[in-house]
């Protein structure tokens, strides 16, 4: 199936500044479609999470939006660094966020099993020394 | 209660959002930790924070909350508040601390966000 919409965010390491930008234009977006409500929500939230998860832990990397006529697919996909155990880091309130994501609020654990919760179809794929892959689906019907 | 019930019980000074004081408000959380709002708030509801970044205000954004109490006379920068009036979201700040801002507010009937958790069997 052809997406409705496709857009594609580069989302740079450590820019504590920009962080969030892309998940409101996703959301911005969405909403001009008339998708609303519970969607729109689980969306905006799971995509700020994954934003932010690039931004604090990633070496940099992409944010993609499609938007098909039954379901809107997150993919973020980053350089690295990878992660070690994707068991633990699914954990609650497992972090290995910094100072600076801690000062401003994040890096209590939630990230990863936020998105999971939130999103109808969620994966994660990640190799050490060449980066992390999460797909996240959420239905419109 | 109203929001501008809000603002009379906290004494709060009203910095956006002047004609939107009749929007009803049900419930409240109260937390400086984004990541917990982000992951256990789910109505449009209000927040009581000491935290002052632009992710308090991106985090209401996500969230489709109504209104953001700032605790201890804290003002956020004009460049948060531009944000935050983009959005058309309600800031007030009280000299109350978030503690009391919450006691003052809970013994006037509002209470918190239902939170669907349960004790962990290794917990309970």
């Amino acid at each position: 199936m052809e997406a409705l919409i496709h857009a594609s965010y580069p989302v740079a390491s450590a820019d504590y500044v920009s962080a969030g930008r892309a998940s409101a234009d996703i959301k911005k977006r969405l909403k001009q479609l008339g998708v609303g409500g519970d969607v729109l929500r689980r969306v905006a939230v799971a995509s700020y999470e994954v934003e932010l998860n690039l931004v604090i832990h990633s070496m940099g990397g992409h944010l993609d939006l499609d938007v098909y006529p039954d379901q809107v697919v997150l993919v973020s996909a980053d350089i690295g660094p990878g992660i070690p155990d994707l068991s633990l880091a699914m954990r609650e309130g497992w972090s290995t966020a910094n100072e600076e994501a801690r000062s401003l609020g994040f890096g209590a654990g939630m990230g990863l099993p936020n998105m999971k919760r939130n999103a109808d179809d969620f994966n994660i794929q990640s190799e050490v020394g060449k980066g992390t892959t999460i797909t996240m689906g959420f239905k419109l019907a | 209660m109203t929001i501008r019930d809000m603002v009379d019980i906290l004494k709060a000074r009203v910095l956006l959002g002047e004609d939107k004081l009749e929007t009803p408000v049900y419930t409240a959380c109260c937390s400086d930790l984004m990541s917990d709002v982000l992951a256990f708030v789910d109505e449009k509801t209000v927040l009581i924070t000491g935290l002052t970044n632009p992710h308090v205000v991106r985090t209401s954004e996500m969230l489709d909350l109504k209104c953001l109490v700032f605790a201890r006379g804290k003002v956020p920068s004009e460049e948060i508040l531009e944000a935050a009036a983009e959005q058309g979201l309600v800031v007030i700040t009280t000299k109350a601390t978030a503690f009391s801002a919450c006691g003052m507010l809970y013994e006037k009937g509002l209470r918190g966000v239902p939170v669907p958790l349960e004790w962990g069997a290794e917990e309970a």
